[in-house]
């Protein structure tokens, strides 16, 4: 039976959107990187960048690749790996895809959804995370007018804003964390104290790649510890 | 005016032309897929069954969306923010990826530099996505048993625990004045409310932290 949610049409659509997404991101990386040189930042430091950005981004990105895997089963391979390449998240796909198969009377759960059903969920998925593209097309250069604005006015506020801000974004989760049960709080204070002999280790030691990698080496390590942890508690 | 600041606005108003040029292009990339699938297998959605998936999710994400922009616009710069709005995955993945990169450079976010050292980062945490991405589906089969093997779960479960325990920890012990009344909020939200959405909550926590950020300064207690 022909599967057309695996189709050599939904892979090709697939690495057009890869591809598209592979050349923006290039765009603005030698964008960067001139202005880098042009204000006078060390090649050596946008080097650093490169390489920590890279290391650090593999984990997630294996999360991500997980989410993809999950989907496949219902909405074949090609579409989740077309959707988690652009706008959204590991948060918003499974539930907007789920949202749209609920409304179609259909379940995720079932492997393979009928065509009709496909159709329905991906347009669900695409319009539903518009809204931020959207917003910043219309507002954002405004918007960043306003808060350089604040910082050419009082300086001290504007950065305290933003580290407000990121302070807040921080919070958030760190409660959901402590709340989310003893492995979720173990593997919070493990990853945490993984930084802090990260820090130690290239401060006292000076042992500098301590500090180029020290949050993918807390995240790896405090993630091998949730195993641990979850063998030993049952979470 | 001076040559460097001549170029730094000749940056900026670049940045926003082609970040807005490349943003809608980009729209139009995204939505050009369910049109293709509706043209290709001749199938388009019923417009009660779209709606009625549409409403829920739309009702919550709409609002993120906007929230996202406006919370993680002044810490990533324009370049990054262009970028990262297109290519997804903000709080888990950019955002985390563009502070780390500009922590271990030891620059400001906001600041000049910090747009440039943040849009490097948020570019290569895209490529670096998109190829683990590719071979995901060029290696489907061998990957599939090893990612959903049931001992990497509670690794995969607990993946943002792990990384904001780290982060928590390098900007917290930095500005931990800063902390005391989000922190505080969000254990007790979510506490009384354990399945309280994150996103949600972010505009929450970082309003409250700007309320006492700026309690705070104007008392010159921070």
């Amino acid at each position: 039976m022909f599967d057309y949610r695996n189709s050599a049409f939904m892979f090709v659509m697939g690495a057009v959107v890869a591809l598209f997404v592979t050349i923006q991101s290039l765009v603005f990386l030698k964008k960067a990187w001139n202005e880098g040189l042009n204000k006078g930042l060390e090649k050596e430091k946008m080097q650093r960048a490169v390489l920590s950005s890279a290391v650090f981004t593999l984990v997630p990105s294996l999360s991500i690749l997980l989410t993809m895997l999950t989907l496949s089963g219902a909405l074949g391979l090609a579409l989740p790996w077309i959707r988690l390449s652009v706008i959204g998240a590991v948060t918003y796909e499974l539930p907007a895809a789920e949202a749209a198969a609920q409304a179609t009377g259909a379940s995720l759960a079932e492997a393979g959804v009928p065509l009709d059903v496909f159709s329905v969920i991906v347009w669900v998925m695409t319009l539903g995370i518009m809204s931020g593209p959207i917003f910043i097309i219309a507002y954002f250069k405004k918007l960043q007018s306003r808060v350089n604005k604040i910082k050419v006015e009082d300086n001290r506020w504007g950065t305290l804003l933003i580290a407000a801000m990121f302070v807040g974004l921080i919070s958030s989760f760190l409660g959901s964390a402590l709340a989310g049960g003893l492995v979720s709080i173990f593997t919070l204070l493990t990853s945490a104290v993984i930084m802090v002999i990260c820090i130690q280790l290239e401060q006292k030691a000076g042992l500098k790649i301590f500090r180029d990698f020290a949050l993918p080496l807390s995240m790896v390590g405090a993630m091998a510890m949730a195993i641990v942890f979850a063998g030993l508690l049952g979470g | 005016m001076t040559r460097i600041n001549e170029n730094s606005l000749s940056y900026d108003v670049a940045i926003h032309r082609i970040g807005r040029i490349w943003m809608s292009v980009a729209l139009l990339v995204i939505l050009s897929v369910p049109l293709a699938i509706s043209v290709h297998y001749k199938v388009w959605p019923a417009a009660g069954s779209l709606l009625g998936g549409l409403l829920p999710i739309m009702m919550i994400y709409v609002p993120i969306g906007i929230i996202e922009v406006i919370t993680f616009s002044p810490m990533l710069g324009s370049g990054a923010t262009y970028l990262a709005f297109t290519t997804g995955n903000l709080t888990n993945l950019k955002v985390p990826c563009a502070l780390n990169a500009m922590e271990i450079a030891d620059i400001e976010p906001g600041s000049s530099q910090g747009e440039i050292i943040s849009t490097i980062a948020v570019a290569t945490s895209s490529l670096v996505t998109n190829l683990v991405l590719v071979i995901g589906v060029l290696l489907f089969v061998q990957l599939t048993p090893v990612l959903a093997s049931p001992l990497l779960q509670p690794a995969f479960e607990n993946i943002l625990p792990a990384l904001f325990g780290a982060l928590g920890y390098l900007y917290i012990s930095k500005n931990w004045k800063l902390a005391v009344v989000p922190v505080t909020l969000m254990i007790i939200i979510f506490i009384l409310v354990p399945t309280a959405p994150v996103g949600i909550l972010i505009p929450v926590s970082a309003l409250s932290a700007i309320a006492a950020a700026r309690f705070m300064y104007n008392k010159k207690m921070i």
